[in-house]
């Protein structure tokens, strides 16, 4: 390998890594900040890509389809904490994942309702269909390069509202005692309600920002969901710095995986992941 | 009715055992003016849906055809979901075989389900019709008398696109597909035509199935700067590596080339990026073929939709166990008859006529290819009459 060619293949890996972080951040809040074994997590993402299939279809404009995509998201995981998420808080895991599990069946059957079973494609927005030219016969397409800008805002931006919000504040005191937390008045069911449609709007739009690269086809979900746990666990449970560290280095480990030992490439990231635990039981980083 | 249809299948499986003692003949007779039971076992919820519903659709065609009768006898279908679930497989066979005693099963898409059906149907010596899967040992070290394929095996097409390559001029190629026994076999059939034909496959590159982070190997495939580049990828994960290669820039410079599958029933999807692109398959879009037209008409008809190539295979399994009741009157208890009817058939598949090998694969042509607004226009015939070599079969 030379070294052009090494330097394209870190700014894949970077890329990789990113997008990543961005299909785990909503898993960091429900599982990590929340602690809800939340297995529908791929079906939220894969709910995401078919509507920016569906809404850029009608609208013409992926923009317009994220907006639009965003706020039923919203409304989705709204209704979705209080019909059913509410009632599990203390209950334990295996409910939890009995009922996550439940959802992936549900999402699957009302995808193959609504959409069909068929591949679909979605077009890259006119604006960043452009690409750059890297070497003498690859390019780069702009619009992964943009998508990786908004995965670094997207981090800065989580990190602020956990970290430096009023906000954030309580979540961080739900997190760790809740009972405390409603007893010094705040309304911890309305704070619960917002991270996890937060954490579901974060997946759908996830799945909308990737569509276009991505796209949209059947089982999408499943195929992230455990590489989303992945993250999260390696960079400690509840960690956004943490989830983005760990996305970084799967990005890393499965992109020179596949290059340097291509027969094995699909256990490079679960060796890392096996030394992350045995070196830092808790994950890379600890709770914010 | 219920208990009369016990003991009239109990009449005759003593009488089956009493041979030639002084039974009456009539259960035998009954048996035969019963309907033939036929066993779907297709996958119709999941990633492959549309592919079990197509071959449903293709099946169910031909039998309305001859009158809802296949070989003058009525039919009755009993339905399994397979799922695409291999871990599943053996009970849903045998679902079908013990409890539905169906006299055939059809069956199915994905090739690791059709392989544990295919053991099923060794041991329990039921009749097997593949609609689909092609995975190479089904019709190699696999294969059997009671068991038949209506589509194709890995092999063929990819070893059709070895020759076409070679003859295009093309020295150097490197090969991409998924680390899967179909991926696998696909490349070594590709390998075995290009190689022979005196190219050279310069790299050998899999990722791990189902991954579909392809930009590495986008990225190594532009530093070998190969003369082209062979891959074997199907459904999502064909949609989205044709656009990847397109957005690399590398379609202007290295040629894809791929088995059919790249781009058949992903078209829609992979839009202008995959303009031009040539496939190998056993069937096309502009076939000059009568059958082939008449087809399409009459699926369009009957299910207000285009047929694929997974409805012309569903359709020929119909056909071919068709030709066997043909030539035992309809009696499936005429076991070595109807086999050896169907292994003579010759099938008038709209994708054109084609005969079995010893082993039950078809001896079809392979077509060439191109992508033209939105399909698989046929560009020439790339193997005629081609055979799958079959290796491993004893029979």
């Amino acid at each position: 390998m030379d070294f052009s060619t090494f330097l394209i293949q870190l700014l894949n890996s970077l890329q990789y890594g990113l997008l990543l972080f961005l299909v785990a951040s909503g898993l960091t809040l429900i599982f990590g900040i929340m602690g809800i074994i939340n297995l529908a997590h791929g079906s939220f993402y894969m709910m995401g890509a078919y509507m920016a299939f569906s809404l850029t279809a009608l609208s013409g404009n992926l923009l317009v389809a994220i907006v639009v995509g965003i706020a039923l998201s919203v409304l989705i995981g709204f209704l979705l904490e209080w019909a059913l998420f509410s009632r599990l808080y203390k209950r334990d895991h295996l409910d939890q994942v009995l009922l996550t599990y439940g959802l992936i069946l549900i999402f699957e059957e009302l995808r193959s309702l609504i959409v069909g079973d068929d591949v679909h494609g979605v077009p890259i927005p006119e604006l960043l269909s452009a690409s750059i030219q890297l070497s003498e016969t690859l390019s780069y397409p702009v619009y992964r390069l943009f998508m990786s800008a908004v995965c670094i805002l997207l981090a800065i931006v989580m990190y602020w509202l956990i970290r430096y919000t009023r906000l954030g504040m309580m979540i961080r005191a739900g997190s760790s005692n809740r009972e405390m937390v409603q007893a010094l008045g705040i309304n911890i069911d309305l704070i619960y309600r917002i991270v996890f449609g937060l954490g579901v709007t974060l997946a759908a739009f996830a799945g909308m920002l990737a569509a276009p690269v991505s796209s949209v086809y059947p089982g999408m979900g499943n195929q992230v969901l455990i590489i989303c746990f992945v993250v999260v666990v390696i960079g400690g449970v509840g960690s956004v710095w943490g989830a983005l560290v760990a996305a970084l280095l799967i990005g890393l480990a499965d992109t020179f995986g596949k290059v340097i030992a291509p027969d094995y490439a699909g256990l490079a990231v679960y060796v890392l992941m096996a030394a992350v635990l045995l070196w830092r039981p808790e994950g890379i980083f600890r709770r914010i | 009715m219920e208990q009369g249809f016990n003991r009239r299948r109990f009449l005759l499986s003593t009488a089956g055992i009493a041979g030639g003692l002084a039974l009456p003949g009539a259960p035998l007779f009954a048996q035969s003016a019963n309907k033939i039971r036929v066993g779907l076992m297709l996958p119709y919820t999941g990633t492959y849906a549309a592919l079990g519903n197509a071959i449903t659709n293709g099946f169910k065609l031909a039998v309305e055809q001859g009158g809802g009768k296949l070989g003058g006898r009525e039919i009755e279908y009993f339905t399994v979901d397979d799922e695409s679930d291999a871990a599943k497989a053996p009970e849903n066979a045998n679902k079908l075989i013990k409890r539905d005693n169906v006299d055939v099963l059809i069956g199915t898409v994905h090739s690791g389900v059709a392989l544990a059906m295919t053991r099923v149907a060794r041991e329990t010596k039921t009749l097997l019709i593949i609609p689909n899967a092609g995975a190479d040992e089904i019709t190699g070290p696999l294969c059997a008398p009671n068991i038949f394929r209506t589509s194709f095996s890995a092999w063929q097409p990819a070893y059709a696109m070895g020759q076409v390559m070679a003859e295009r001029k093309h020295k150097n190629v490197v090969t991409l597909s998924w680390k899967y026994s179909f991926g696998e076999q696909s490349v070594a059939g590709f390998k075995e035509a290009f190689e022979k034909a005196g190219g050279k496959v310069v790299k050998e590159m899999y990722l791990p199935f189902p991954n579909v982070e392809f930009q590495p190997y986008l990225t190594e495939i532009a530093a070998l700067k190969p003369d082209a580049v062979f891959v074997f990828f199907a459904g999502g994960g064909a949609v989205k590596f044709v656009k990847d290669y397109d957005a690399a820039g590398l379609k202007k410079t290295i040629p894809l080339y791929g088995s059919g599958f790249l781009t058949d029933g992903t078209l829609e999807a992979q839009g202008d990026s995959a303009e031009g692109i040539l496939t190998t398959l056993h069937y096309a879009d502009g076939l000059d073929i009568a059958k082939d037209k008449a087809f399409r008409t009459a699926y369009a008809m009957a299910f207000k939709m285009q047929p694929d190539v997974y409805a012309v295979q569903g359709y020929d399994a119909a056909q071919l166990f068709a030709a066997g009741l043909a030539g035992v009157g309809g009696d499936v208890t005429k076991r070595e008859a109807l086999i050896a009817a169907m292994e003579k058939a010759t099938v008038d598949s709209p994708r054109g006529r084609f005969t079995l090998s010893k082993a039950h694969n078809p001896v079809q042509d392979i077509y060439l290819r191109k992508v033209e607004a939105k399909q698989n226009k046929l560009v020439s015939v790339a193997a005629k009459a081609l055979a799958d070599p079959a290796r491993g079969c004893r029979m």
